[in-house]
């Protein structure tokens, strides 16, 4: 692995905000680290910017360890870029060669409106958690940990499940811009534990109901949003939501 | 809860409904094979008589018409409305856009659903018009078969497949039937719940054998009827 630094060209959709037109801007830098995540890279691109006294580039990050699902960027055409399992905040100009010319785009869907360049609004995830997305637990003392036994094989894939940091990328690398691995997960996750239970088939109606509110697209089975999540979560948590939603509904 | 007719018109359960339609036309194209591959049985007649037997039964054969057609009707409308939902699910397309590969199943079957089967519902009017109702045919042939009279569906079938454009476009039709039913099989499974990882890829691999047999199967008899009156058989 080589150690020079190199030359990068970034084409970045800049765009003022929801009611501008967007385009691509260029810019070449010469001086990137391969060790350099992609989000230093951004970083040190703002910095000459704003040297330049021209306006950064916004761009959504927060924990920048892969698990606060904020850095959301369509990297050459993928969502977080082409590294499988990698968050976009994970991923390193090593994956990239000298003399590169990278597209960034945001993520696209009428159910994410934009913000400003590379952000947009991802509150239609939170209205869905909100619809169901939760348990009921007694007030009071801690209960004791472990108390209520869980299968050792509900419990891993609960916590399979449990491992989507809500970062939107099934809906940005779906043909569909479809948000059935996020529901699904959500509701399939909590479908495996006791815990979810009580509220189980009102859960995934009104989760469905309003994943459908917010104007998200249909699924079509083809996997593409299994591939970009940044965690891997299967696509059988879109089978788990369908068997989920009709047994609420027949019952 | 939602009733069962408002349930059947959310996301779920256009998917459900796409995927049982789906398995229930491709379970009639498995009949329907099974029935076209007795014009290959050593009877002569085999054929005729098997169509004949289908007109016989009268009102349980319209009854079963009716379902093909509703299940038909339904499956087209709701895989157009599923495009045109995806259409406006995202106004501003990607410049760049590439699929991440690995488990992704995106490629030249899943991409063309809506062209493949838009194709697959002009098709099967002009294939009902001409078979059927024979609207292509300067006459209705007629035989008689054991003293009775019926229609030489076989001679129609034949004189159909010594045209070579006739026989191109029914093999080209029915490569792109196969293209359907490659991402159709699969999909409908998952679509209807299938979510058991070490089943998913087999029942991906088991689609695609039953997309290339039915394929294969259909085109193999006009292809096998023409070069058989090509060559003198
Ligand atoms: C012989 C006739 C046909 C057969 C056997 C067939 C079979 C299937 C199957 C098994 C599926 C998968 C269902 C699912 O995803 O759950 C499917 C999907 C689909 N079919 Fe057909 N189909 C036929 C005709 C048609 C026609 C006439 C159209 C007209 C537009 C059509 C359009 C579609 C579309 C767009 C999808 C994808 C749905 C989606 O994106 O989720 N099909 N088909
Ligand atoms: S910045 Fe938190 S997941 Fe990338």
């Amino acid at each position: 692995m080589s150690n020079e630094n190199m030359t990068i060209h970034l084409k970045v959709w800049r765009q003022k905000g929801p009611e501008t037109k967007g385009f691509f801007e260029d810019h070449t830098m010469d001086d990137v680290n391969p060790h350099m995540s992609f989000l230093e890279m951004l970083d040190l691109l703002n910095e000459q910017l704003m040297e330049q006294r021209k306006e950064p580039i916004e761009f959504d990050h927060d924990c920048r360890e892969g698990i606060c699902g904020s850095c959301n960027l369509v990297i050459n055409g993928m969502a977080h870029g082409p590294e499988l399992r990698t968050a976009a905040c994970q991923l390193h100009m090593r994956k990239f060669s000298d003399g590169d010319t990278i597209t960034i785009e945001p993520w696209r869907a009428r159910a994410f409106p934009m913000i400003k360049d590379l952000v947009v609004d991802r509150s239609a995830f939170d209205r869905i958690m909100a619809a169901g997305g939760y348990v009921s637990v007694k007030t009071g003392n801690a209960p004791d940990a472990n108390a209520i036994p869980i299968p050792k094989h509900e419990a891993d894939l609960a916590m399979d499940y449990a491992t989507c940091i809500g970062c939107g990328a099934c809906v940005a690398s779906c043909p569909n811009s479809s948000a059935s691995l996020f529901t699904g997960a959500k509701i399939s996750q909590l479908a495996h534990l006791p815990q979810g239970a009580p509220e189980r088939k009102k859960r995934a109606v009104a989760m469905v109901n309003q994943m459908e509110k917010e104007g998200f697209g249909d699924c079509s089975n083809f996997q593409e949003c299994e591939a970009a999540c940044p965690v891997g979560i299967s696509i059988t948590a879109i089978a788990e939501m369908r068997k989920e939603y009709m047994k609420a509904v027949l019952s | 809860m939602p009733s069962i007719s408002n349930a059947l018109q959310t996301t779920i359960g256009r998917k459900i409904l796409t995927g049982i339609t789906g398995v229930f036309l491709t379970l009639f194209l498995v009949a329907h094979l099974a029935g076209n591959l007795t014009l290959f049985s050593p009877d002569p007649d085999a054929f005729n008589l098997y169509a004949h037997f289908l007109h016989e039964l009268g009102p349980l054969l319209w009854i079963a018409e009716i379902i093909l057609v509703v299940l038909f009707l339904a499956h087209a409308y709701i895989g157009i409305s599923i495009y045109r939902r995806r259409k406006q699910s995202r106004p501003e397309n990607y410049n760049y856009y590439n699929s991440k590969g690995g488990p992704s199943k995106q490629n030249a079957a899943s991409k063309t659903m809506i062209f493949t089967g838009i194709i697959i519902l002009l098709f099967v009017i002009l294939h009902v018009m001409h078979f059927k109702y024979h609207l292509f045919s300067p006459e209705t042939y007629m035989t008689t078969i054991n003293g009775e009279e019926m229609v030489d569906l076989t001679r129609h079938v034949e004189t159909a497949f010594h045209n070579i454009w006739i026989v191109l476009g029914y093999t080209a039709v029915m490569v792109l039937i196969g293209f359907h039913l490659k991402h159709g099989v699969w999909s409908a499974f998952v679509s209807l719940g299938a979510s058991n990882p070490k089943r998913l890829p087999v029942i991906y691999t088991v689609g695609g054998i039953v997309a290339v047999l039915l394929s294969v199967g259909f085109l193999f008899i006009p292809i096998y009827i023409y070069l058989r009156h090509l060559f003198g058989g």
